[in-house]
């Protein structure tokens, strides 16, 4: 034990001695592990919310029982169905505000709740107040997040737009953001709906499943296996890719930083090494000492890292939950609450990362020869026969992104391509570099100049770490600006197209559609009233949003269709025929001509696609169908709604004139500018994360290239010494060294743009395809490019200043002292 | 079905009454699962009072705490024994009931089993009568029932004159494990504990109104847990018992039998037991075969345990040693099965048992608080 003690000792007062070089280690993992761990804290509090939205009343799987079309599920069919034995609980659903906010009320029956459903354990928090929950003045549930939107304190009660008074509220965390519980009956009370169900939980038992209904409720009720939340894990999987995708770039990037930090700490302590295994310690005792330092500055810069990538997601998550809720409907609740698990997953993490960073220094350090000689350069020299290696590795995987590319299919297979070629971009670097220096050698006269372009293929593999990070960042901030940008560009047009008519109505239920139609057809300044019927279905398993339309010359007119058969809204017309959106064409492989099968009631409808129209920003996929076929065939109530044409100019007034009239609030009557106002901000926010999260990216790949050279600063001097002896002043050196540096900076920011654009391309062509269904134009930003370039280029002016800055400050004696020393 | 959810239900009789006078007495002073909690806002069980049927067959959400329950020893053809229990508990949560159509604060419990000499099967599930899952009606046909465990009375067809509703019953529940299918019937009258239906429970006057039609004749069919089913018949027990506050504070628990004696004739007896007096109270009724009945003061009985068996981890009294010198009674129980234990949320010892010694024959025990 003592030897390995001395041994840690001797080796942790190298970094005593190196402070810049220990703070370049431990900041290089800090960002690296801060990064990851932000954006894994945002993806985990989001799916925990899903988790809590779906799993109120079980998993995915939980079936239901709903009221066809025309009927009412009422009390009676819930105690028929027990009366039969069958497992089921009642639900009410819908809709209250309280103040300003919206939130959804869930009545429950605690008692038979099935035991696997998330309502049933927060029930249990609440312990012995079921009977409180069960009886006057009752309880509701919500939980913390919703407590603190709202502003309130446990016991607190909420009174309701309506007027009614909500009972005292409890806190149970499993209940998901924006929701209250309350017991079943009291919920009948609040939303006016006596002896009304919205839903029948039946027990998740597969033999219920089999089991027929009894024969006079079969025609009244129908099942629905899974809600529309149980998709929004699905549907959201693509966003949290997308982030994930993006902190691994980050923390790939870091770890650059502290393998080069590793490299050179191990390179410069070289002769310590020796000199201990001179002394008697053994090769595993050298090894174990050294891994015990990467653990131990692993586990201080982990813990810095996840403190940072908390601060960060915190931060971020306000815009994250926006573009969740704008994007998806998904509520993300707005305050962070994390798990021990991932902290610990966080700190394993920052280990595991710093471990492989180390691994290269390590395994030399155990094949490290005791009588060898003390060549500083030799790893160095060794990885500048390495370049080729790596180039043809980079060339491997480059061939391996192709073929991913062209034979691979889904998500993670394209973010596992896009890996390969941006890694395998990042491995030829060097031999670009090398090869650029080259011919600058091949072009260079006199022995300065020569000298120049000889030292600067010597630091081709110094730098080529900090170069690559560079080289990754700025390629991902060209590719996902010019995707983001492009998508701005279609997004905009798109929304031009779709949001033909002037004002848009939502009907809460069709008492209410009723009464819009009545109050609209005395609006004499209403040009046109295009009613139109909401569902949502499922095709092939997956959840679809069908849209009956009457079909007029505004559809004609305006519609984003892509390509459709002759007298495509004609055909639709006739109810035989539908135009699907493109993530439907691409989902389902379907071509304007082919035909598809609906199964929404017992008898299937068969469709002709008559077209395919553009439909961004929708994760799920959609089909405009004639609304009259559609309210015959649907089971369920439509959600219905209007649009209208009208004179813009006249378009408020309508809105204020609707809302005092009609009562209405929120987006149940909109203006056109309104609702586009609205996509607009949630295109934004959507991508408020991404260009953080890319900007940080760079950011980190500055700090690589400003340790780097720190640390290389310090080994320079042994070359450097020599031609200040041979009568070229400090000043002169420190600018060549700043000029070669710049060179080769130069070099691999000229790359990045070709790297950025072919990512672009990707991120266009496969990435949102295979994410979202969509194929967007890509659209070239050269001033973008420059403004990026220009940012690389200070980035890397300030990054290589101050540490040549610092070698032209030094005195002689410490020049002079190269000689004095052992090379 | 749901325990987690049955356990708070059951800690919310403390919950229901915490603001009652008695809040300040220690959990332990509840009687068994609070059945000693004070009644509070409830109506209580006033001696005096008179029962009137079939109006008293029906629900009586004014008091705290109701049971249907019936038991019956039951013999398949082969010969072997069999117990059937099948009860209803209904739960007020609330004194101030039928606030709403959901909320009418009524809880219900229900508990089955099946025992044969080998093994033993029991069930639970739990209901709220305000959205019709579980509760009674006496209209057109009486019937009590939660999900589809129902006891229903049965009407011959074409038979104008209706008597009890009681009389004739069919009883059915069914689980994954055990499944029963039994007609109960008889023409002999009620029979009311106490002084006339007033059973008392401690010398402190906490009481019940109680009474028992102890006389069916019972045929059907059971399904065991190997999926066969039996026909059977027997004798069968219904126990109906409701009030506020059945026992004192300090009752812990109680021991109680229902013997059926040669002759036709019928003896309930049951002992309540505090923490360190296992002999609080006693009181039986004894039935004679024509209906007419001598209840039995706390002093006219004798009733000692004989063996325990380690049951669920607790030592159960099984065998025991019974005396009613007024009618020359000297017997001792033994029951078909030691292992009859309810493990439901709230646990207890219920099974059939065989008597022998002055008189011999079948009867039913059940023991709480062990």
């Amino acid at each position: 034990m003592r030897p390995l003690v001395q041994t840690l000792r001797a080796l942790l007062a190298h970094w005593r001695r190196h402070p810049v070089q220990l703070a370049a280690w431990v900041v290089g993992l800090m960002l690296a592990t801060a990064l990851w761990s932000g954006v894994q804290a945002l993806n985990t509090q989001a799916r925990e919310s899903y988790d809590r939205a779906a799993g109120l009343f079980a998993g995915a799987a939980q079936p239901m029982l709903v009221a066809r079309e025309g009927e009412t599920l009422t009390d009676d069919v819930f105690a028929t169905l027990r009366q039969a034995g069958w497992p089921v609980s009642p639900l009410l659903e819908g809709r209250v505000r309280v103040g300003e906010q919206a939130l959804t009320l869930v009545g429950i029956d605690p008692v038979t709740l099935p035991a696997e459903a998330a309502a049933a354990s927060a029930v249990d928090q609440t312990g012995f107040e079921l009977a409180a929950f069960l009886t006057r003045p009752g309880l509701t549930l919500a939980g913390p997040d919703t407590l603190q939107q709202l502003g309130v304190e446990p016991g607190a009660e909420l009174r309701l737009a309506s007027g009614a008074l909500l009972p005292p509220l409890a806190v149970a965390s499993t209940v998901p953001p924006g929701t209250l519980l309350v017991d079943v009956g009291l919920a009948q009370q609040l939303l006016q709906r006596p002896s009304e169900l919205s839903r029948l939980l039946v027990a998740d038992d597969p033999r219920w499943q089999t089991q027929a209904l009894p024969e006079d409720l079969a025609e009244r009720l129908y099942w629905q296996h899974g809600q529309s939340e149980d998709d929004l894990t699905r549907l959201t999987d693509s966003f949290h890719l997308n982030l994930t995708a993006l902190g691994l770039l980050a923390f790939v990037v870091g770890l650059f930083i502290v393998n080069g930090a590793t490299g050179l700490a191990f390179e410069q302590r070289s002769s310590l090494l020796r000199t201990l295994r001179a002394c008697g310690v053994s090769g595993r005792q050298v090894v174990l000492a050294l891994l015990f330092e990467v653990l131990l500055l692993a586990l201080v810069a982990g813990l810095l890292g996840l403190l940072l990538g908390y601060g960060l997601a915190a931060l971020l998550l306000p815009d994250v939950a926006a573009s969740l809720q704008g994007l998806y409907g998904a509520r993300v609740a707005g305050a962070l609450q994390l798990e021990p698990r991932w902290w610990l997953a966080g700190l394993g993490m920052s280990l595991c990362g710093a471990l492989l960073a180390a691994v290269g220094s390590l395994w030399q350090a155990a094949r490290l020869p005791v009588l060898g000689l003390a060549r500083r350069e030799a790893w160095r020299a060794h990885q500048q026969r390495g370049v080729m290696l790596l180039a043809l590795l980079g060339g491997g995987l480059w061939l391996l992104a192709l073929g991913l590319f062209m034979a691979g299919s889904g998500l993670v297979v394209a973010f596992a391509g896009l890996a390969a070629l941006l890694l395998g971009a990042a491995l030829c670097l060097p031999g670009l570099l090398s090869v650029a220096v080259g011919i600058g050698q091949r072009l260079a006269r006199g022995p300065v100049a020569e000298w120049f372009w000889a030292e600067a293929r010597q630091q081709v593999s110094a730098l080529s770490l900090a170069l690559m990070a560079l080289l990754l960042a700025l390629a991902a901030n060209i590719g996902v600006g010019s995707m983001v940008d492009s998508f701005r560009l279609t997004f905009t047009g798109w929304l031009d197209q779709r949001l033909a008519a002037e004002v848009y109505m939502n009907a809460e239920d069709a008492e209410q559609a009723e009464q819009m139609v009545e109050w609209l057809v005395g609006q004499p300044e209403i040009e046109a009233i295009l009613p139109t019927g909401h569902l949502i279905s499922r095709y092939a398993d997956e959840p679809l949003e069908l849209n009956g339309i009457r079909v007029h010359d505004t559809y004609r007119d305006h519609w984003p269709v892509q390509q459709q058969l002759a007298d495509g809204w004609d055909r639709v017309g006739t109810g035989q025929a539908a135009m699907i959106s493109e993530q439907m064409a691409r989902r389902f492989d379907l071509a304007p001509g082919d035909s598809l099968t609906l199964g929404l009631a017992a008898t299937p409808w068969l469709l002709q696609v008559a077209g395919i129209y553009a439909d961004y920003g929708n994760p799920r996929a959609q089909m405009v169908v004639d609304l009259d076929a559609l309210m015959a065939r649907a089971e369920g109530p439509l959600r219905q709604g209007f649009s209208l044409r009208l004179h813009p100019d006249a378009a408020p007034q309508l809105v204020e004139r609707a809302r005092r009239d009609l009562g209405l609030e929120g987006t149940a009557v909109i203006d056109q500018a309104s609702v586009r106002n609205f996509s607009e901000q949630v295109f934004e926010r959507t991508f408020v994360a991404t260009g953080a999260l890319n900007t940080l990216t760079l950011g980190v790949a500055g700090v690589a290239l400003l340790t780097s050279l720190l640390t290389l600063t310090q080994s320079r001097l042994p070359q450097l010494a020599p031609l200040w002896a041979q009568g070229l002043s400090r000043r002169h050196l420190a600018w060549l060294e700043w000029l070669r540096t710049l060179c080769l900076a130069g070099f691999t920011i000229l790359l990045a743009v070709p790297l950025g654009l072919l990512l672009a391309w990707c991120l266009v062509a496969i990435i949102n395809v295979e994410a979202f269904g969509w194929r967007l134009p890509l659209y070239l930003f050269p001033e973008q490019w420059l403004r990026l370039i220009g940012l690389a280029a200070l980035t890397t002016v300030l990054a290589t200043a101050w540490p040549l800055w610092r070698l032209g400050r030094q005195s002689p004696a410490t020049w002079s002292k190269v000689f004095a020393h052992e090379q | 079905m749901n325990n987690r959810i049955w356990l708070s239900v059951c800690l919310l009789l403390l919950a229901a009454c915490s603001d009652g006078p008695d809040r300040t007495s220690a959990p332990a002073q509840q009687g068994f699962a609070g059945l000693g909690l004070a009644a509070d806002a409830f109506a209580t069980v006033e001696r005096g009072g008179e029962l009137a049927f079939p109006q008293d067959h029906a629900a009586h959400p004014e008091f705290r705490i109701e049971w249907w329950y019936v038991t019956a020893n039951l013999e398949d053809r082969e010969g072997r024994q069999y117990g059937m229990q099948w009860t209803l508990f209904r739960q007020a949560l609330t004194p101030d009931g039928g606030l709403g159509h959901w909320q009418d604060g009524q809880v219900w419990m229900a508990h089955v089993g099946l025992t044969a000499a080998a093994e033993h099967w029991h069930a639970e599930r739990f209901g709220r009568s305000g959205g019709g899952q579980a509760g009674v009606t006496t209209e057109p046909d009486y019937r009590v029932w939660l999900d589809d465990w129902s006891l229903q009375s049965v009407t011959a067809p074409g038979s104008p004159e209706r008597g009890d509703p009681l009389e004739h019953i069919r009883v059915q529940a069914g689980t994954d494990n055990l499944a029963f299918d039994l007609v109960l019937q008889t023409d002999q009258p009620l029979v009311l504990h106490g002084e006339d239906g007033f059973s008392l429970k401690s010398e402190r006057g906490q009481a019940s109104w109680y009474y028992s039609q102890p006389f069916y004749q019972v045929n059907g069919t059971l399904v065991l847990g190997d999926g066969a089913e039996r026909n059977v018949h027997g004798t069968g027990w219904l126990d109906r018992e409701w009030s506020s506050q059945p026992l004192a504070p300090e009752q812990t628990g109680w021991d109680w039998f229902s013997l059926q004696l040669p002759d036709n004739e019928r003896l309930m007896l049951f002992r309540l037991r505090e923490q360190d007096n296992p002999d609080s109270y006693f009181a039986g009724t004894h039935i004679r075969s024509d209906g007419s009945t001598r209840p039995l003061a706390p002093q006219e009985i004798r009733m000692q345990p004989l063996e325990t068996t380690r049951v669920a981890g607790r030592q159960v009294p099984t065998v025991w040693h019974l005396e009613v010198p007024v009618i020359n009674l000297d017997i001792e129980a033994r029951p078909l099965n030691p292992n009859a234990w309810m493990d439901t949320s709230i646990p207890y010892w219920e099974g059939p048992i065989e008597f022998s010694g002055s008189h011999s024959g079948h009867g039913y025990l059940e023991m709480t608080g062990y």
